[in-house]
């Protein structure tokens, strides 16, 4: 038959996909590159002040500083929390995995907006927490809990969890479970066990969610500015009050390149430096 | 067999060889391990029951738990919000053509990328993935500055084009996947039996990867009804989404109303989430 016809019709289905990324994603994209090299908003006279105006001014480095750790943290607070639960899930039974799957995606399902909503109910001034310690005589008067950088950093590792723990599941449910009886069965102990050979078996998963989390984490708008509140400022909020609240779009464009640039050097580092030691647990 | 008794071998020899030591290490294991399994899970559920909690209060502000209950607060998202009700309709809207455009462009890329083990291949999925990856809202700012550049002005299809950008890769993703379990031998056999290739992919390839597109849809679908990132830069006033909406709600006033909205926005998703499970088996194409 069209033996020879059909794999230059299969290569061809993905032009219209190529296409629609080269103008809606790629060229955007080369644009804002082009219009943050630009000195004034009236993009007439072309130069890097844009970047010196940035990296010159100690706020927008606090401003950067304070996204990159705030990504940091939120995964490091997932991973610690996503690690147990995953880990558990691989070795619960195949009933009791139907329900805790649910549990899991079905946050990742429900709007952002949502999930940040309940944190701002939870940590409000009438909220659960301040009611409970309240009632317990642990503080006089409503504590503020919302408008501080640990709210966000809880608030987000709760709404990005579902990112860290499906990879971990995915990569853990790969393991021959033959490995973890045979380091037990050997006398390793269950500590020993995890961190020698559960641990380092899983560790694509593990980077992969990390990656997930801390780049979903470092651009999360919404949770950043309704669970931070106007006091905070993160690279995504700042950004959006350069375009729209101050029409400097040069301004705007120099700051997302430059969040944009930070989050993949992270991003890829990081791949680069888990494989190096893949390299070596494997050796 | 023989497994099954080294298994229990081994398990007998490890419980015979227990000391205290060894006790108290897995006690330690399973007590710190499991805590925090329990509050990971319950981190996942907590904050949704609350709002559903919330949304039935009977009182003017979000205090939990509410000292009344009533559903006061649905009626009056229901009777008094027409700006919250058409902004959902501005939702639905996009997220079904943004849907409905991902699907097409996601299904055909993946049909030619699967399988395919060229470097070109591998470079061009991870750079049809590179938006999950991506800060979304630099995206959405350099599609604003595209559309201003190119005189189009914003509209509800500028809003949807940017949405495409970002629901797509979830498509590609489960359709690739789906791809890549399916039995090659299949397609040979109908196209060995003269099968044309349009009727094998009908027939043979269609039905069999069809879960997974449908979990890639629904993915997209929630990404599209919830992104506030790209909506942010690329809707104007007539084209206002939800999310946006609720969020200006919940910046200015923590209105009730937003609670109510949360109400059903959850019941929804755990309803269909629930019929995408049964149907199509979502969270297996989800990790």
């Amino acid at each position: 038959m069209s033996a020879s016809a059909s794999p230059l019709r299969q290569w061809q289905l993905m032009l219209p996909l190529a296409l629609f990324f080269t103008v809606f994603v790629l060229l955007p994209l080369l644009l804002l590159g082009y219009i943050s090299l630009h000195n004034d908003m009236e993009l007439k006279q072309a130069g890097v002040a844009q970047y010196f105006k940035f990296f010159g001014d100690e706020f927008n480095l606090g401003v950067l500083g304070q996204t990159l750790w705030l990504a940091a943290r939120t995964m490091l607070l997932a991973l610690l929390l996503g690690y147990p639960l995953a880990y558990f899930f691989t070795l619960a039974p195949p009933r009791w995995q139907r329900v805790l799957i649910l549990i899991i995606v079905l946050p990742l399902l429900t709007s952002a907006v949502v999930r940040t909503f309940a944190w701002v109910v939870i940590l409000g001034r009438q909220g659960i927490v301040n009611s409970v310690l309240l009632s317990l005589a642990w503080i006089e008067s409503p504590a503020k809990l919302l408008y501080t950088s640990s709210a966000v950093t809880v608030a987000l590792a709760q709404i990005e969890m579902p990112l860290m723990v499906l990879p971990i599941i995915n990569s853990l449910s790969r393991q021959d479970p033959h490995l973890r009886e045979a380091s037990l069965a050997l006398g390793a102990g269950r500590w020993r066990t995890l961190l020698l050979v559960t641990l380092p078996l899983s560790l694509p998963g593990l980077l992969a969610g990390s990656l997930l989390v801390f780049a979903a984490a470092a651009s999360a708008f919404v949770t950043q500015t309704l669970v931070g509140g106007g006091q905070l400022m993160y690279m995504p909020y700042y950004i959006y009050q350069q375009a729209i609240q101050s029409n400097n779009y040069p301004f705007a464009a120099t700051i997302a390149m430059v969040l944009l640039v930070a989050v993949l050097v992270i991003v890829t580092l990081v791949n680069f430096a888990g494989r190096a030691v893949k390299g070596v647990a494997h050796a | 067999m023989l497994e099954g008794r080294v298994e229990q071998g081994s398990a007998r020899l490890a419980r015979a060889s227990e000391s205290a030591g060894s006790r108290l290490e897995r006690w330690s294991f399973n007590l710190v391990l499991g805590t925090l399994a329990v509050l990971a899970a319950l981190l996942l559920i907590a904050p949704t029951v609350v709002v559903l909690i919330t949304s039935f209060t009977n009182a003017f502000s979000l205090r939990f738990p509410p000292p009344g209950y009533s559903v006061r607060w649905y009626l009056a998202l229901w009777n008094d919000s027409p700006e919250i009700l058409a902004a959902a309709l501005t939702s639905l809207e996009v997220a079904s053509m943004a849907t409905a455009a991902s699907v097409v462009l996601g299904v055909a890329a993946a049909l030619a990328l699967a399988r395919q083990s060229s470097a070109w291949a591998r470079l061009l999925d991870s750079i049809f993935m590179s938006p999950l990856m991506l800060p979304t809202l630099a995206l959405g700012l350099a599609l604003l500055v595209l559309f201003n550049l190119a005189g189009t002005g914003l509209s509800t299809a500028t809003l949807v084009i940017g949405h495409i950008a970002i629901t797509t890769p979830y498509v590609l993703r489960t359709t690739i996947a789906s791809l890549t379990q399916m039995d090659p031998q299949l397609l040979e056999s109908a196209r060995s039996l003269g099968a044309r290739p349009l009727f094998a992919f009908r027939t043979v390839t269609l039905p069999i990867i069809a879960p997974g597109i449908a979990a890639g849809a629904f993915i997209a679908f929630m990404g599209s009804f919830d992104n506030v990132a790209i909506s942010l830069f690329l809707s104007d006033a007539r084209s206002e989404v939800l999310p946006i909406r609720l969020w200006h709600i919940i910046e200015a006033n923590l209105d009730v109303r937003a609670a109510a909205a949360s109400g059903v926005l959850i019941v929804l998703t755990i309803l269909l989430g629930i019929v995408m499970e049964k149907l199509a088996g979502i969270s297996r194409h989800m990790r």
